[in-house]
């Protein structure tokens, strides 16, 4: 709970357990642990095991949890908090693998100074084994003009190469 | 109304239709938009998931950029809006950040620049009075939801767009082009586009779930701020239909774009043929509409 807690910034003691985090989760359906269940299980002193959880891999991202959380607590950043220490231990095998498509995502970041969809979502695809899904929708979104072909130019790489060579030496993320 | 225009990478990749309608309001309207010189990505959701401190440099960088050209950062993005103002706001409320950030790009940065959505700056700017009087086509009848989704309202404290369960800056505008915007419950609900690739069908069923939603409430086309959003909404009907069985069809537009007609701008201008889903509604709209009197 201590790593979470510094990781995270936040006071999990505050939660009174409302569940207002777990009712306007919109994936609370599709999880087998919602938002107050992983606080209260750090409450109790959970560990490692709470890495398995696969709400951190189903969750959306929407902040609903942290906007509605009477206390303020920003389960959010919980959540990220324990994606990245699943991460650094190796023990994260979500389904749909979220990791890889960061760091797809991120190596695109960090090669052109800004996102390059086709070969962030190419090298996702590749890792994954889905080449065949959405296939159906490129050749309509490339005509369209609604993914670009060539990698993007002009973002200033200096600046973006130093910010992930220091993620890289201070968390061991980013390479 | 000068501003130091960033216009995150979609702009150039998913997103053209979003960039290519800002820029044309843009200029209908008189604002400049001065593009940042080597604008970099803000680090998205990819960075947030995996390092607090590799995003909140990596939307810096653009932050100190816009800093030195001594005006506001105007975004269109939804995406980059949250993850520059999320920046800012823990920047501001943690030392240990302003550190690490300032370690990172090689130079102090306090927070202190101004992150605006291009939808404020239609609103809090230019002004509804001023917007009415160059309107030429009022898109009258057609019945529309404004949509705002998770980035522009939520983190609540960071982004502080407007109010975060029931925002209506994007009704007002809409209103101003004549639309008639419906009430309805789903419009700060998530679509489940940060897990497009990854968890597609718990994507889908959110995005559809918003659209069933919007067309409940008479809805005719769904108006979007966010790109994410956008995609999410307009490229993954088919899916929607495959997993559900049932038809969509249900436009989904940019208020940029939107805004565009009603100001009189031509159809390629705003980017329209890109949208996946055929916004014939909207159009006929147009076609339909009475002139203005001014």
């Amino acid at each position: 709970m201590k790593a979470v807690k510094r990781r995270a910034g936040v006071n999990l003691s505050a939660c009174f357990q409302c569940r207002k985090c777990s009712i306007g989760c919109p994936v609370a359906g599709e999880t087998e642990s919602p938002p107050s269940e992983i606080i209260r299980r750090l409450q109790l002193g959970a560990g490692d095991e709470l890495l398995q959880t696969d709400l951190i891999w189903t969750c959306l991202s929407c902040e609903t949890c942290y906007a509605r959380c009477p206390n303020r607590i920003n389960f959010a950043a919980v959540i990220d908090a324990l994606k990245s220490m699943a991460v650094e231990k190796g023990v994260a095998k979500p389904k749909g693998d979220a990791p890889l498509f960061n760091r797809s995502f991120l190596n695109t970041v960090k090669s052109y100074g800004r996102a390059y969809d086709l070969k962030a979502i190419a090298a996702y695809k590749l890792g994954t084994g889905s080449l065949g899904q959405d296939m159906d929708k490129f050749p309509a979104m490339l005509k369209k003009g609604k993914m670009a072909i060539l990698p993007p130019s002009g973002g200033d790489r200096g600046t973006v190469k130093r910010i992930f060579d220091r993620a890289a030496r201070n968390r061991g993320t980013g390479r | 109304m000068k501003y130091a225009y960033y216009p995150g990478c979609s702009a150039h990749s998913t997103a053209r239709d979003m960039h290519e309608s800002c820029l044309a309001v843009s200029k209908a309207l008189g604002i400049e938009l001065n593009e940042i010189k080597g604008w970099t990505c803000c680090g998205a959701s990819s960075a947030h998931q995996t390092d607090r401190e590799l995003a909140a440099s990596l939307a810096s960088a653009n932050l100190v950029k816009a800093g030195q050209m001594g005006m506001d950062m105007v975004v269109t993005c939804a995406a980059c809006y949250k993850s520059s103002k999320a920046a800012n706001y823990e920047i501001v409320h943690s030392e240990d950040m302003r550190r690490a950030v300032a370690e990172s790009l090689g130079e102090p940065y306090d927070g202190s620049v101004p992150v605006r959505h291009f939808v404020e700056i239609l609103l809090k700017d230019v002004g509804i009075a001023a917007l009415s009087k160059k309107i030429v086509t009022s898109l009258t009848g057609l019945k529309a939801a404004a949509y705002y989704g998770c980035y522009l309202v939520r983190p609540t404290e960071a982004t502080n767009f407007d109010d975060p369960e029931n925002p209506t800056i994007l009704e007002h505008l809409m209103e101003a082009a004549g639309v008639e915007s419906v009430e309805w419950s789903g419009k700060v609900d998530c679509c489940g586009g940060m897990q497009n690739l990854t968890r597609t069908e718990i994507s889908v069923r959110r995005s559809a779930a918003v659209i069933d939603m919007a067309r409940a409430a008479g809805a005719e086309c769904i108006v979007v701020a966010c790109p994410m959003c956008q995609i999410s909404l307009d490229v993954r009907q088919t899916d929607m239909e495959k997993l559900l069985g049932r038809k969509y069809n249900m436009p989904v537009i940019y208020l940029t774009q939107l805004l565009g007609l009603a100001l009189g701008l031509s159809p390629r201008e705003l980017g329209l043929g890109r949208l996946m889903v055929d916004p014939a509604v909207v159009l006929k709209a147009r076609k339909e509409a009475v002139p203005s009197r001014h």
